[in-house]
């Protein structure tokens, strides 16, 4: 079932959470929305699910094109899945992935049996029924978020959504459970959508990530097409590191389609520190001179803090160990580089 | 087990030479050990043995029928009138109070919270001075109550009334910090699950409140049937109608009938005893539980 809104205000107070959000989630996709703590997507998250009720007369919210703005969240047939697992903490593990079959209304509730019977599958789906009995306290992190995940899926939900599900595990459980997430949706084909803060998380398992920022969508694109051609200054920034330099500093070293750039624009240039590319300085040659400040060399790549001889700005590079190996570079050493891809938000620039 | 434990503690002199900041010299723990201790038996101790020494001083005949005496069974019996009306009146507003300022945001919240103290900070002997004010033959509704042959001072509505005031914070001070610290979630993922807002009350909320709500009955309570300042304004000390238990005591001991009123009073006491017993298996109970 695909889900859209459209026009979603929402204001707490004097604080805007939403200022106009649309959303558009196809059939059976895993949708990310990302944005850092206060851009609104857990707000987004929870007026989709019927727990929040948008602005009076700003926007509606639909499912598979029919309107469920007015409908309350329990008749939604949303599986909502919370940051901090919210178990029901007196029930044991299948008391509380049967909830929702037991609190159905009489004519609509199967027989008991039935319902402990389609409880332990849905434990088995999500891998955990040897522990049918326990108490949530008795459990780790990710084994909690996987019961809270059959307890969300035992109504039989239309769509899935998650509020940062993985947000209090530790990396390494974190690393893991995306994974099985992305395996477990391709498994079962549910719409879903999927908050989080972490980019890294969003770009390695969704379909689709939208970015909000301060109650807005900044992007809606595919991880590869929002990482390598962000919208907006805010994107860029948000999804993995970024040198922001002084374009006129760059003059006479911006190039286009192998043309210096005469008319160097006014503003900023953004290049990410992985597209530079250091050469020795005694070389010759095109590129910006560059002190090295520090250097950084544990982990798969190294990682340097340079400073531009004209202007003093801080640039981030990063290269491989076996690069740097070849430079033999020292702190203090002067360095020629060379911007592999840059960008403004007027042309692209490439050196 | 124990061996593990024992070889992962340095030697005694290792440890003496460097002393914890927290360490007192054992002459200073004893000293304030002993001091806490001899507070407590001048001041908790001796007084509640005092009050069994005295309902026993005349033997069991007397304690007995000092109890049996009509006009102690009639300030039992309103005691426990009292208290049935109460507690309950009090856990249905406690309840609601705590849900309110625990789980919604609205305007006002911080002065209800407020409120919901007031009891606490004022003097019993004033709330009672409240509803005489109120409901006394010279109050705002005075008049009208005698017009209609109604009655709420100098009886049992009074008496409910400043009882009821005064216990008002008990059930819900409990709650409100319990379950502000549970936060909304579970409630949330009940909805989204399809319950009812009773379904999720009686199978969510009220699983995860019941010890703090037990320990706030327990309370509330005991200070209903203890409440004697409020009450001694508004009950007019009638014999064997107006009279609760604490009333009673006083009565009797201001006969020189000191036998029959600290038989009485040993009823409250014991009550006091049972009200701490229980306290602890509900503290207990809920260290367990979470």
């Amino acid at each position: 079932m695909s889900i859209d809104a459209h026009g979603i205000r929402k204001k707490f107070g004097a604080f805007t959470a939403l200022d106009g959000v649309d959303l558009h989630v196809p059939q059976g996709k895993l949708v990310a929305v990302l944005g850092p703590s206060g851009s609104g997507k857990t707000t987004l998250l929870r007026i989709v699910a019927g727990l929040e009720f948008p602005d009076p007369g700003s926007g509606r919210i639909l499912f598979h094109g029919d309107d469920v703005t007015d409908i309350p969240a329990g008749r939604r047939r949303v599986g909502f899945v919370f940051q901090h697992y919210a178990l029901f903490r007196h029930m044991s593990v299948i008391e509380n992935v049967a909830f929702g079959l037991r609190v159905r209304r009489r004519r609509e509730r199967p027989s008991p049996a039935t319902i402990l019977e389609r409880a332990h599958r849905l434990l088995e789906l999500v891998q955990l029924d040897g522990l049918a009995g326990r108490f949530p306290s008795q459990l780790s992190g990710g084994q909690r978020q996987r019961v809270a995940l059959a307890r969300a899926l035992a109504v039989e939900p239309k769509v899935l959504l998650l509020d940062e599900p993985f947000g209090a595990l530790d990396a390494r459980v974190r690393k893991e459970l995306r994974r099985w997430l992305r395996r477990f949706h391709d498994d079962i084909q549910l719409t879903t959508i999927f908050v989080t803060h972490d980019q890294e998380e969003a770009l390695e398992i969704a379909d689709e990530v939208v970015i909000m920022n301060q109650g807005r969508v900044e992007q809606v694109g595919t991880p590869q097409q929002v990482y390598d051609k962000p919208a907006t200054p805010f994107v860029y920034q948000f999804l993995g590191n970024v040198n922001v330099l002084s374009a006129p500093a760059l003059a006479g070293a911006l190039r286009r389609d192998g043309h210096v750039v005469e008319d160097v624009p006014e503003g900023q240039i953004y290049v990410r520190p992985h597209d530079i590319e250091l050469s020795p300085h005694d070389a010759g040659g095109s590129g910006l001179s560059a002190i090295v400040r520090h250097l950084h060399a544990a982990g798969p790549h190294a990682r340097l803090l340079l400073e531009q001889v004209q202007t003093r700005e801080q640039v981030e590079v990063e290269i491989s160990r076996a690069e740097l190996s070849d430079l033999n570079l020292r702190v203090n050493d002067l360095v020629r580089m060379r911007l592999r891809q840059a960008h403004s938000f007027d042309e692209d620039y490439a050196i | 087990m124990a061996s593990a434990i024992a070889s992962t503690i340095p030697s005694r002199p290792a440890r003496a030479a460097s002393p914890r900041a927290t360490r007192e010299p054992a002459w200073a723990r004893w000293l304030l050990t002993a001091v806490a201790l001899a507070f407590l038996a001048f001041f908790l101790v001796l007084p509640l043995a005092v009050v069994f020494a005295e309902a026993a001083a005349k033997g069991a005949g007397h304690f007995l029928a000092s109890i049996a005496e009509p006009n102690a069974l009639a300030s039992i019996r309103l005691t426990l009138l009292t208290v049935a009306i109460v507690v309950p009146a009090n856990v249905a507003f406690g309840v609601a109070a705590a849900w309110a300022i625990a789980k919604f945001r609205f305007p006002g919240k911080s002065v209800l919270t407020t409120l919901i103290d007031l009891p606490f900070a004022v003097s019993p002997v004033i709330a009672g001075l409240i509803y005489v004010l109120v409901f006394g033959a010279q109050g705002w509704f005075g008049p009208w109550l005698i017009a209609h042959n109604l009655r709420v001072i100098f009886a049992v509505p009074g008496i409910v009334l400043a009882t009821a005031f005064v216990t008002c914070p008990f059930v819900a001070r409990e709650l409100i910090p319990l379950m502000q610290a549970q936060g909304t979630d579970e409630e949330c993922s009940a909805v989204t699950l399809g319950a009812s807002g009773w379904q999720t009350f009686w199978r969510v909320t009220l699983p995860n409140i019941k010890w703090g709500l037990f320990y706030g009955v327990i309370l509330c309570n005991a200070r209903a049937m203890g409440e004697f300042g409020a009450v001694s304004v508004v009950s007019g000390h009638i014999r064997g109608e107006t009279n609760t238990m604490p009333l009673h005591v006083e009565i009797l001991y201001n006969e020189y009938n000191i036998a029959g009123a600290f038989a009485v009073a040993s009823l409250l006491a014991l009550l006091a005893l049972a009200t701490l017993v229980l306290k602890s298996v509900v503290e207990w109970r809920q260290a367990r539980s979470s």
